[in-house]
């Protein structure tokens, strides 16, 4: 999940949340029918921010994903879209296989979603679907000609086969290193070190946090923890963007060294995160 | 040139870039240059949504120092999250003792993430000589209570930062205070124990070791608490640059 700041910075629930109003676990599941369709669209974003992985509320929520009555002027599926966001995050694998279905609705923000969250279900059964959505943008083995190709959430496609570890989709990513689109690029890049480990696609991603948009440091930091890419650490703590965002990016490296050692102690690579990471607070 | 006609220039420099850049070089100059002057420009950097700039705002800050601390609790921006989290960080980088009230109250309550991960590093960082002898101890006690709370937040950065804080402060008061010394190795174990994040539970073990390599030293170096009083008698930064 590239490139959505708001995710990283002070959505603490501190204090009164200030969500306007408070809701109870059934009132949420209640108002998943509510003939308000502002209620229903509130509810399946509560549900899935505070995780209220309840039976009832999974049910409701995939229910959700065939909801005709909310569109937006151009086609869109606002309660769809956030109910797939919701169900990522409640990490219940029956939402596999309605998500999939997701994939191909009319709805780009629906696909977008459908695919973050098969991504945070992670199961290898989506791979076929996922790699399909991604054949749009190719011609064999090489992207279609008519670019920029925006027809499809290629980020999310490209991020949720590298962490599924597709790696019989090497030859579907890889093309979607020259994209016209730089966060592309960089998802792809991304996942071809997941799936192949090889650090030539860190070293692209450390090359892009030299780049001149803020954004799209902000971008290839989470990109980079996401990765756990230890050779990054100083440049992720050099480059010109938020402590807040390098320090979670610097958490991945470090979760990522203590997942990776077999003993019980600290390695080099994680004392060194740790201490750039103290520098940062 | 002096040193105000210097300041001058470079502020101008400051309120006249046009560009990002040209706004993230001229913040590094006016702070390099480490000028008493520049503290109103240098904190007003905070809060020009450029890290960069910040980054080098608060390096500046922190090198001025003492002199830095009053402008800072005063033009701390209370509607500017960002940029108070970038002061609270100068305040703690300067460890002035003054600013206590303030990095404890933005530790426990304030609601920004970065503002609270900024102030609880700032409680470990302290220059506690600046205190009165007999103030010493109740006030490091006062910081540890509050620390203990902050490990309750609910984001694990800004728990990680009060381990780093719980450990300073463990290895500062081992010997003067060893049953509050105990509390919180008490505290760095229970964390260790349930805390949910990878992340923090990491820094907790590093906290760890940090403290046994401390004790370790204590027995075979009973030297070193001399050492460290003279250490706290040479004049710190900012004290001799005016």
């Amino acid at each position: 999940m590239n490139s959505s700041p708001q995710k990283f910075e002070d959505l603490s629930p501190t204090g009164n949340s200030g969500d306007g109003e408070s809701l109870t676990v059934e009132q949420a599941i209640a108002n998943l029918e509510s003939a308000d369709l502002g209620l229903r669209f509130y509810a399946a974003w509560w549900l899935g921010r505070f995780r209220i992985c309840e039976a009832a509320a999974v049910t409701g929520l995939i229910k959700a994903l065939e909801d005709e009555a909310d569109r937006t002027p151009e086609g869109g599926y606002p309660l769809r879209r956030n109910a797939a966001r919701a169900l990522g995050k409640l990490g219940d694998r029956q939402a596999v296989s309605p998500l999939i279905t997701c994939l191909d609705c009319s709805d780009f923000y629906v696909r977008e979603a459908a695919a973050q969250s098969l991504e945070m279900l992670g199961d290898p059964i989506c791979i076929p679907a996922l790699s399909e959505l991604l054949k749009v943008g190719l011609q064999g083995e090489q992207l279609i000609s008519k670019q920029p190709d925006l027809s499809q959430p290629y980020e999310a496609i490209l991020e949720a086969l590298g962490a599924l570890m597709a790696t019989e989709c090497i030859p579907l990513v890889k093309p979607f290193l020259e994209h016209p689109i730089e966060l592309v690029q960089y998802a792809a890049a991304r996942a071809m070190y997941q799936l192949t480990q090889e650090p030539v696609y860190g070293e692209r991603l450390v090359k892009a946090l030299a780049g001149d948009k803020l954004q799209l440091r902000r971008a290839v930091l989470a990109d980079l923890g996401a990765i756990g890419y230890l050779k990054a650490a100083d440049a992720i703590t050099e480059t010109l963007a938020e402590n807040s965002l390098k320090l979670i990016s610097l958490k991945g490296l470090l979760e990522h060294q203590v997942n990776h050692t077999a003993t019980n102690t600290l390695s080099a690579g994680a004392i060194k995160v740790i201490n750039l990471m103290d520098s940062l607070l | 040139m002096n040193n105000s006609d210097l300041a001058q220039i470079l502020i101008r420099a400051v309120e006249e870039a046009d560009s990002s850049d040209r706004l993230l070089d001229a913040v590094q100059e006016l702070a390099a240059a480490s000028i008493e002057e520049s503290v109103p420009t240098l904190i007003a950097a905070l809060g020009y949504n450029n890290p960069g700039a910040a980054v080098a705002a608060v390096d500046g800050l922190i090198a001025i120092g003492e002199a830095a601390v009053p402008s800072l609790l005063e033009l701390i921006d209370d509607y500017n999250y960002s940029a108070r989290a970038w002061a609270i960080r100068a305040l703690a980088g300067i460890g002035d003792v003054r600013a206590l009230d303030t990095l404890l109250e933005a530790a426990k309550n304030d609601f920004s993430l970065s503002v609270r991960r900024a102030a609880a590093r700032g409680l470990g960082t302290l220059r506690w000589h600046q205190l009165p002898a007999e103030k010493v101890e109740s006030v490091q006690i006062q910081v540890l209570e509050a620390l203990l709370l902050i490990c309750q937040d609910p984001e694990w950065v800004v728990r990680y930062a009060a381990v780093t804080s719980l450990e300073t402060l463990a290895i500062t008061i081992a010997t003067t205070l060893p049953d509050q010394a105990l509390r919180i190795t008490n505290q760095l174990q229970q964390m260790l124990d349930t805390d949910t994040d990878l992340g923090v539970r990491t820094r907790v073990k590093f906290a760890q070791q940090k403290i046994q390599q401390q004790q370790h030293q204590e027995v075979f170096a009973p030297k070193r608490k001399l050492e460290d009083t003279e250490v706290s008698e040479i004049p710190h930064r900012g004290a001799g640059r005016r």
